[in-house]
């Protein structure tokens, strides 16, 4: 017997699948890059999930692993393509695999670096300071001219993967999907880990979780460091479906849609990202057509949300979460 | 490098420090009272800046336009606190993070409804123009120097303010126990509107003084939001007096590090690499500053009891 | 009956913690041997709590040292005392509240199997793991309410799971803060006799305002006043004791 919340999850996966399927069969290429988007955003969005659902962690700067991750594969791509040597003389690669690696090597360490300082402290202060270390990164990137600075860093040519033609936009949707239900499955597995018991018991009662021996800190900063990797894996390819990486992909809004896109969809569920994703990139779409004031209404039901529907779409639809 | 323009920067960073302080104030005091994280506070640091944009454009005087911010921030405050944020007192900070993020994106994308995406400009009053003499024979805007003054004149204001009032009593017994003041008779709600009306009229005044020197636009105020939550986990959370330590450290840092970071770097390395190097430097020295602090004392220089 | 020549197992001497000009906890000594059950008693007020947030590492001591099975634990974090073995239940009772009575014993049992770097074998398919926990539940008579969430337990429920995940630990002593309160006269006499064979197991420092209890169970009571033990001895010892009765049995003896 499959539980509602599987079964809404599935038609959830198979929608996402379907819309870019049908797009690419009635030759409307722009659906394709609509859902792309969807997933590549909830692919960010899982990785603050991982972060913020299970571990309770309000991290307001995890645009700082998208853009790394975006800066990784366009720093890459450039000198991939340039033949200039990169640093310590290893050279640039338009290889997608090996671009993921980078990207979610370097927003891992970066979130290790800032989970040590961010996690001796909790609540607001967690919040405030990932979100200033975050705000660090991002005039890092505004301050350092050689990746273009302000203006941001153009990748060319769309970056390859096994030998598919990834500039098809169908081609790079099955790419980023994929990899979306890689990291989806690497969730639930850890969700239901001992790991995962340790994290979530940490966010419920962290006094109990130390006097049974477990120090949270620990669990706390891994499960952070994880985060970061996905979300910045989801930056790599988001750097690649635009083919253009700018401080945006950094800036604290991105951080703040990131939450948004988890709160909409559901805290801590398994689908909460794709559900969110879905909805976000519809709203923006929808009402962007309607008006370009799109993000005035975006902010009501926002507060909607927040003030009287707390458990977003899948709470709604799939009731509470249960645990085992 | 001379005195003097090592004076005029100085000079700077503590005008960027006082501004600082207006907004730090307001989040702590909201913070320290309530218990409430509000994103939104660099909203209200644009209304300041806009209402008095528009009025003194549509009076020709800046002064009426200064006045007319501080209402008008107040105003949207207890508008805002009355309609939405009385709603988050009991909720998590994540909730309370969503919805003020929300306002923010009401407030942004209201403002420019109201003003188009043009910026709006603001000129410095003619009492205050021009510029004075200083020790070195620098010549230094009487405009920022007033905007010190007033800074000085508001942390001293509030200091009053919280130690001798009957609000400030209130205001310090809201701090310490929450319950022991509704036990005072003080009606909490009221007091709780009155707080977040102050700060946001703190907010306002802030952004009005700005805008003089910057233009008046949307997103005026979120990387000073950014900056003044800087400033208090420097400072602790709660604490006014860590505001004012936080505030002035951040500002006389961050200007003296833009200044002093790339001159130090051209004496080993030649002058384009670093002011490059040396820009990119200054631009996290803050964050740097604040991570050090944290990693010896967590919950900020100045801890509040509670918090 | 006590075993008076065995090293105690928890050996506290001359701690002191002092807030501000308070002196909550002024130069206490006491230690717990094997096979007992050592009660603390006294007063509201008198510093129980913050003698027990010392021992087990909420709080640190202003001076003094805590040995506990023959090591200096006085400057290790809560969890590393925890997993030396001092099991700890919470006079307000402390669960993970979303989590199943189960689930919240199974993180015990990982925890004491220092195995919670473990990312992908899924916890609810981990029979081993199922099986140690429920043997525990079992033992304080909850196998039944295993799968209710522990936020959805009654008060006696939750005080029978706390002590489930101190078993699970394999704790080397026990350090039970009011396992009593609010019980009702049914709960707290089965809890008595659950008590009483549980000291076999691991000594017992109990924290208790329940005299029945303290009276039928305990080996030797030490009574805090003002932050300092002011007796410590048998049960006969401590109802004869005249500074204990003007101090705090009084009426009650």
């Amino acid at each position: 017997m499959i539980s509602r919340e599987n079964l809404i999850n599935l038609i959830l996966a198979a929608l996402l699948l379907a819309v870019p399927l049908a797009a690419y069969a009635s030759g409307e290429q722009f659906y394709i890059t609509l859902a792309t988007r969807i997933a590549i955003l909830a692919l960010a969005a899982t990785g603050l999930n991982l972060a913020l659902g299970l571990g309770g962690l309000v991290s307001f700067g995890h645009a700082a692993f998208f853009g790394i991750g975006g800066y990784a594969a366009g720093i890459l791509a450039t000198h991939g393509f340039s033949g200039d040597p990169l640093l310590l003389g290893l050279s640039g690669t338009n290889q997608m695999p090996v671009i993921w690696l980078v990207a979610v090597l370097a927003a891992s360490f970066v979130g290790l670096v800032i989970g040590a300082i961010s996690l001796r402290t909790s609540g607001v202060y967690f919040i405030m300071i990932t979100l200033a270390f975050a705000q660090m990164v991002y005039y890092f990137a505004i301050s350092w001219p050689a990746y273009g600075g302000e203006d941001g860093l153009s990748i060319l040519v769309r970056n390859q993967f096994a030998g598919i033609n990834t500039m098809r936009p169908l081609n790079f949707f099955l790419i980023c999907y994929v990899t979306l239900l890689v990291a989806l499955g690497l969730f639930s597995l850890i969700r239901g880990s001992r790991f995962g018991s340790a994290l979530q018991a940490a966010r419920q009662n962290e006094v109990r979780v130390a006097t049974v021996g477990i120090a949270p800190f620990r669990i706390r900063l891994t499960a952070f460091a994880i985060s970061a990797g996905i979300t910045g894996l989801a930056g790599a390819l988001f750097a690649d479906l635009n083919r253009f990486v700018s401080p945006s992909m950094l800036s604290w809004h991105m951080s703040g849609e990131l939450i948004v896109l988890i709160i909409l969809g559901g805290v801590g569920r398994l689908f909460g990202p794709v559900a969110g994703a879905m909805l976000y990139v519809i709203f923006e779409y929808a009402l962007g057509g309607v008006t370009e004031r799109w993000q005035f209404f975006l902010g009501l039901i926002l507060l909607g949300v927040v003030l009287f529907a707390r458990g977003g779409l899948l709470g709604l639809l799939a009731g509470r979460a249960k645990h085992g | 490098m001379t005195l003097a323009l090592a004076l005029e920067q100085l000079l700077n960073g503590l005008q960027l420090g006082v501004m600082l302080f207006l907004m730090a104030a307001g989040l702590t005091l909201i913070f320290g009272v309530m218990g409430l994280i509000n994103l939104a506070h660099g909203s209200l640091y644009m209304v300041g800046a806009f209402a008095c944009a528009a009025v003194a454009a549509a009076t020709g005087s800046f002064w009426i336009g200064l006045v007319a911010s501080l209402i008008a921030a107040a105003a949207a405050g207890a508008l805002v606190e009355l309609l939405v944020i009385r709603r988050l007192y009991d909720r998590d900070h994540l909730d309370q993070v969503l919805a003020t993020f929300a306002l923010i994106l009401i407030f942004s994308e209201g403002t420019r409804w109201l003003f188009g995406s043009f910026p709006l400009y603001l000129d410095i009053p003619p009492i205050l123009g021009g510029a004075v003499m200083l020790p070195g024979g620098l010549q230094y805007p009487v405009y920022r120097l007033a905007i010190i003054a007033a800074g000085a004149l508001v942390a001293f204001g509030l200091y009053v303010l919280i130690s001798r009032t009957r609000l400030g009593m209130r205001i310090r017994a809201g701090e310490s126990d929450r319950e022991m003041i509704g036990a005072l008779g003080v009606d909490i709600r009221t007091l709780y509107t009155v707080v977040f009306a102050l700060g946001a009229a703190l907010a306002g005044l802030a952004g009005a003084m700005v805008g003089a020197l910057q233009s008046v636009q949307v997103g005026m105020g979120e990387p000073v939001l950014i900056l003044a939550f800087v400033v208090i986990v420097i400072g602790g959370i709660g604490s006014i007096k860590g505001a004012l330590f936080g505030a002035l450290l951040v500002g006389v840092t961050d200007t003296m590090g833009r200044f002093l970071l790339p001159q130090l770097l051209a004496l080993f390395v030649p002058p384009a690499q670093a002011g490059m190097i040396g820009g990119a430097a200054a631009s996290m020295l803050i964050y740097i500053v604040m991570a050090l602090i944290l990693a010896v004392k967590p919950r900020g220089l100045f801890p509040a009891a509670h918090a | 009956m006590v075993e008076v020549m065995a090293d105690p197992v928890l050996e506290i001497s001359g701690l002191v913690k002092s807030f501000g000009a308070l002196r909550a906890t002024d130069g206490v000594s006491l230690d717990l041997r094997p096979g007992e059950i050592h009660a603390l008693i006294g007063p509201n007020g008198a510093g129980k709590s913050t003698l027990i947030h010392q021992i087990c590492g909420t709080l640190r001591q202003d001076a003094g040292t805590i040995r506990f099975a023959g090591q200096d634990i006085g400057g290790l974090s809560v969890a590393e005392r925890a997993r030396f073995g001092l099991g700890r239940t919470f006079q307000v009772s402390s669960l993970a509240p979303e989590f199943s009575a189960l689930r919240n014993v199974m993180l015990a049992v990982q925890a004491r199997e220092g195995s919670s770097f473990r990312f992908f074998k899924p916890v609810m398919w981990d029979a081993s793991l199922i099986d140690t926990a429920m043997a525990m539940l079992e033992r304080v008579s909850l196998a039944e309410r295993a799968r209710v969430p522990a936020g959805e337990l009654s008060h006696g429920e939750r005080r029978q799971l706390e002590i489930a995940m101190a078993l699970a630990l394999q704790a080397k002593a026990f350090l039970l803060d009011e396992p009593m309160a609010g019980m009702g006269p049914e709960g707290s006499k089965s809890l008595t006799r659950f008590l009483d064979v549980l000291r076999h197991e691991a000594p017992i420092l109990l924290v208790e305002h329940d005299m029945d209890a303290v009276f039928a169970l305990a080996d030797r009571i030490s009574v805090l006043v003002y932050g300092r033990i002011i007796a410590t001895g048998t049960v006969e010892e401590i109802r004869r004791d005249p500074a204990v009765r003007t101090a705090y049995l009084g009426d009650h003896a």
